[in-house]
């Protein structure tokens, strides 16, 4: 009798073993990262960041975190705000919107001043609610241009990635260029593909561009052939994709694979090495919008931002010996737009967004030069982003 | 028109075999343990991740697999003696919830090991697509689909006609009666596991050219190759072949002629069509044990 019972309980110890190695390393990822220091004998100012450090969106919200850690480590050094150092929670929202809101709670217990993200759109958009009930400033990195607007109902919004109209602006300049009047939309069924979706069918429209074949595809859909056979079929004289690695890269490998011969342009989404790499040498003719930070060393010295960007390059480059990308850019603006308001306005939620929306027009941040106001949460203009090739797995400034 | 149809069809075989490859992993456990094992997506994982590893490490591209492979099998093996052995003498589903254990445990380990980037392997052959008839093939396709097949023969060849193949499907259908004619249930599930180790290491390794790997991608592979599984039949070898490749095909004419939407919901529509119309699969035998 007494040896099933010792089975039993040793199969019973090693489920709790299993059991109790999950719950750890589930913390492990859901507690980032409490950057900080407490050397200074004034109270330390609260930050927080929901971001997507794993999951579908995570080569966005990598770099962010890692971006963050760098800058508030360096402001920490420096004195931090009035003698104030920051303390930044960095948590994980597993690229869901479930787990974002139980974050952004978190971090409103913690009495945070502002709150950073999301990397990506579904979850900033699952943010909104929340913030606006509590009146907490929040910052978006994600492009859908729905996350600030309607204003009227996002007061605590802003956002630091080009929206997705300044980057759809840019597309439709390209295309009136080369006379391309019918285009493929392949979009990802997720908020960043559907805000895509929707901005550019309304320019389209209006600039007499027809498109003739419009598909969708899963985040985590391992091969796009049958979306592209109908563009194929379609007789689109261009192809554009609004989608974030990997799924970007596999459509792309997918796209030649078919051997479509018509441009590929793609959205700012795939604005990372991630995806040249992952596409396996397919990305070379990739057309697509980006901010300056791809290309800086090939845009003209006078440019207002190529010192911040040369700044940013080279501190990242120190730290974790790669170079940055877009993403990480998303989120340097995000937090020093917050620490510039919070320098302006002191410790106090209102007057934090006060200062955003009111105080920092002219702010020189890696993604362009933003000009907040009452009435554009974002402040970036089409000038914010220039237009590259991929050529030999290398970001090449069109001309 | 028909361009497009058998490009649909090319694309759809190619997922299908992918899903054929997991769907035959599970049903070898099944049918030597009883067991579903729910890991098995983990398995593909861990050995495409592995490989990954150790091809980038520079081990030569034919010795990582194989390395690979072998670790992953080991892997198994180890885990059927640490998790499944100790509660041997417990029921099916207490087995099938400590393998959903298995594959969270493994899920987080995988992550904390490879992070949450995503990998990718360069193809097998070299050069571009095969043409035919107007559709593109992707040659690893090729690659997969004789990876299920060669997979397919051997099990047939084992089960059905050496004696070992026989003793394990005895140890199955009854463990006391196949212990008094000398065969041992606990060997036998032990090598059940290092097999379909091997065989989820390898169909993973295979596969990651096409797919990218990322810590989380058995998951859903797991998921897709249980719906084939259960199509196909669970207790029928063959039948978890044609379940893949038919759930591959419905689902990549799904997304291309109707609408892309639709693509995940009709697996799972078949999934509840087969289960309510012929619950032991499409070609599983009449009259064999419920699931």
């Amino acid at each position: 009798m007494n040896k099933p019972v010792k089975r039993i309980n040793l199969a019973l110890l090693l489920m709790l073993l299993l059991v109790a190695g999950v719950l750890l390393s589930g913390c492990g990822s859901g507690e980032q990262n409490s950057a900080g220091s407490t050397e200074q004998g004034a109270e330390p100012y609260q930050l927080g960041a929901v971001l997507e450090v794993s999951g579908n969106s995570s080569s966005l919200g990598v770099p962010e975190r890692d971006t963050l850690l760098m800058l508030v480590e360096k402001l920490n050094q420096n004195g931090g705000i009035d003698g104030h150092p920051v303390e930044l929670t960095i948590l994980d929202n597993k690229s869901d919107e479930t787990e974002t809101v139980l974050a952004l709670k978190k971090l409103i217990e913690k009495d945070v001043l502002a709150v950073l993200g999301c990397a990506s759109s579904g979850p900033s958009m699952a943010m909104i609610d929340t913030v606006q009930k509590e009146q907490v400033p929040m910052v978006s990195m994600a492009a859908a241009s729905t996350i600030v607007e309607p204003v009227g109902e996002r007061q605590w919004v802003f956002k630091t990635a080009q929206s997705d109209i300044v980057t759809i602006e840019n597309i439709i300049t390209l295309l009136k260029a080369r006379s391309i009047t019918k285009v493929a939309f392949l979009y990802m069924n997720n908020a960043y593909g559907d805000g895509g979706r929707i901005a550019f069918s309304a320019a389209a429209k209006e600039n007499g561009i027809e498109i003739v074949t419009e598909e969708k595809f899963e985040a985590s859909d391992k091969d796009m052939t049958p979306q592209l056979t109908k563009v194929k079929a379609g007789g689109a004289q261009a192809a554009i994709v609004w989608a974030i690695p990997p799924s970007a890269s596999i459509i792309t490998k997918n796209f030649r694979d078919l051997g479509l011969s018509i441009p590929l342009i793609h959205s700012h989404g795939v604005g990372n090495q991630n995806f040249i790499d992952l596409a396996q040498g397919t990305a070379d003719g990739v057309i697509l919008p980006i901010g300056k930070l791809a290309v800086v060393s090939q845009i003209p010295d006078n440019d207002p931002q190529k010192e911040v960007l040369e700044t940013y390059i080279a501190d990242y480059q120190a730290k974790y010996n790669a170079p940055p990308n877009s993403f990480g850019g998303y989120a340097w603006d995000a937090f020093n737009l917050v620490v510039s308001a919070i320098e302006t306005a002191g410790p106090d939620r209102a007057a934090i967004r006060d200062a955003l929306e009111n105080n920092t027009a002219g702010f020189v941040g890696v993604s362009g030069v933003f000009n907040i106001s009452p009435e554009d949460h974002n402040g970036l203009g089409v000038d914010s982003m220039v237009l590259v090739k991929i050529e030999d797995g290398q970001w090449k400034l069109m001309e | 028109m028909s361009d497009q149809l058998i490009q649909l069809l090319i694309t759809g075989l190619t997922l299908g075999s992918i899903y054929a490859l997991i769907a035959l992993a599970l049903v070898t456990t099944f049918n030597i343990t009883g067991i579903l094992n729910l890991a098995q997506g983990e398995f593909t994982a861990i050995g495409a991740l592995l490989a990954i590893s150790l091809y980038a490490a520079g081990i030569p591209m034919f010795a990582a697999f194989v390395l690979a492979i072998i670790l992953v099998a080991v892997m198994g093996g180890c885990l059927e003696r640490a998790a499944i052995h100790p509660a041997r003498r417990a029921s099916a589903l207490t087995l099938i919830i400590i393998t959903i254990g298995l594959s969270i445990s493994l899920r987080g380990l995988a992550l904390l090991i490879w992070g949450t980037d995503t990998y990718s392997l360069p193809a097998f052959s070299r050069g571009g697509s095969i043409l035919v008839g107007g559709a593109v093939l992707n040659p690893q396709s090729l690659w997969i689909l004789g990876l299920a097949l060669i997979t397919l023969v051997v099990l047939y060849a084992f089960l059905g006609l050496t004696y070992t193949g026989k003793a394990v499907k005895a140890a199955v259908i009854n463990r006391t009666a196949a212990r008094l004619v000398g065969i041992n249930p606990n060997t036998v599930s032990f090598w059940a596991f290092v097999g379909s180790g091997a065989l989820g290491a390898a169909a993973g390794i295979f596969i990651a050219p096409v797919t990218m790997s990322t810590y989380d991608m058995g998951f859903m592979l797991g998921i897709k190759g249980f719906v084939a599984a259960v199509i196909g039949g669970l207790n029928n070898v063959g039948g978890a072949v044609l379940g893949g490749l038919l759930l591959g095909v419905l689902e990549s004419c799904s997304a291309g002629l109707i609408s892309s939407g639709l693509k995940d919901g009709l697996a799972i529509i078949i999934l509840l069509l087969v289960l309510m119309v012929k619950p032991q699969g499409i070609f599983g035998l009449l009259g064999e044990r419920k699931i």
